[in-house]
């Protein structure tokens, strides 16, 4: 299937990578083209310089074919504007997007958006380690904001 | 009336200066503590920095009873979020965007913003008012209805010329309210006769001004 990335941080290029190893056709979106180093040598999908909030670099990658939109750039508001610009203008039918703040996170998804929030995720896992499972669902929420 | 501003640039500034001037109760939220100093020293109290797309920081500028919230910073992803965040979690009933590509306008309304401002598409539009040969002029959005007001020139070569308004098939959603011929400013009837020199004023749904554009000044 053809799957849209756009920003290609360690995040997005690994999810690239892999992706690209199973077959699936990626293109990848960022900003400043020194980003796209991270992607393996042998990485044969597009690589798109610019912005993923904008509709003809999303077209550019391909997002009209897209099984998928996967939004991985540092910016939670650029993820968050792109994730609704591929859900609504172009019907992708899967898209998945990082947001840090868990506020904003918690919000987008009631909103309808599939959304991971590193900071809940790491912080739940890190307090597993720490002190154990019982307080870390509880602990998880609320932080950071 | 209780107003939050968010983006102290220059818009933001006097935007926050002259509502200010004008009664109102308002905030104005500044991402850089370097910059809301600035603006402190000369605006007072009604400036304080954070980001306002924060739900702590739109919390603690009181959004929940604001009635407007304005976002004028220079980066369009950010004014939507402000905006959304604005509404999804503190209800505000009114909620402008600045909106900088202006690609973006109909995109941040599909996306419930209740009003968009496009610089760009705003000295655009006066750009092509000034063109005296310019023949077809967008003047104006009514964008809860999605319709566009524009003015078209009829010239002597145009399909439209001499022809009576009854018998030209308009474009769906499109009408033409007035025609100004001279200094002679009028509605026009079924039997008015399109001539060339006039301008007409005409009210069409956004996605129609392609084709009521080709259809009144094509030849």
């Amino acid at each position: 299937m053809k799957v849209v990335i756009m920003g290609c941080g360690r995040v997005g290029a690994r999810i690239a990578s892999i992706l690209h190893h199973n077959g699936h056709r990626v293109a990848v979106i960022d900003t400043d083209s020194r980003a796209f180093r991270r992607l393996p040598a042998d990485f044969d999908g597009e690589t798109i310089i610019g912005t993923g909030i904008d509709e003809d670099v999303l077209r550019a990658a391909g997002i009209d074919e897209a099984a998928a939109f996967v939004a991985v750039s540092n910016g939670d508001n650029r993820n968050i504007m792109a994730a609704q610009v591929a859900r609504l203008v172009f019907k992708v039918p899967e898209v998945v997007c990082r947001i840090y703040d868990p506020v904003r996170e918690d919000t987008y998804r009631r909103l309808g958006l599939t959304t991971v929030c590193p900071t809940t995720t790491i912080s739940a896992i890190i307090l597993d380690q720490v002190i154990g499972t019982t307080d870390v669902a509880a602990s998880g929420r609320g932080g950071g904001s | 009336m209780y107003l939050i501003v968010v983006g102290g640039g220059k818009v933001g500034f006097y935007l926050t200066q002259t509502l200010l001037a004008e009664g109102h109760e308002v905030l104005l939220i500044e991402r850089s503590p370097e910059r809301a100093a600035e603006i402190l020293e000369q605006l007072g109290s009604a400036v304080v920095a954070g980001d306002g797309a924060e739900a702590a920081t739109l919390l603690a500028a009181g959004a929940a009873r604001a009635e407007v919230v304005v976002a004028v910073t220079g980066e369009d992803e950010d004014n939507l979020v402000i905006c959304q965040m604005a509404k999804l979690k503190f209800h505000v009933g009114r909620t402008i965007a600045r909106v900088n590509n202006p690609k973006n306008e109909q995109l941040f309304r599909l996306l419930g913003i209740d009003v968009t401002v496009s610089q760009t598409n705003y000295i655009l539009s006066l750009i092509e008012q000034a063109i005296p040969d310019r023949s077809f002029v967008h003047l104006l959005s009514l964008s809860h209805a999605d319709l566009a007001v524009v003015d078209a020139k009829i010239s002597a070569t145009s399909a439209v010329a001499h022809r009576a308004l009854g018998e030209i098939v308009l474009p769906a959603d499109t009408i033409i309210t007035a025609v100004a011929r001279g200094a002679h400013l009028f509605v026009p009837s079924a039997a008015t006769e399109l001539l060339p020199g006039d301008d007409i004023i005409a009210v069409a749904h956004r996605d129609r001004e392609d084709e009521l554009r080709r259809l009144l000044v094509a030849g």
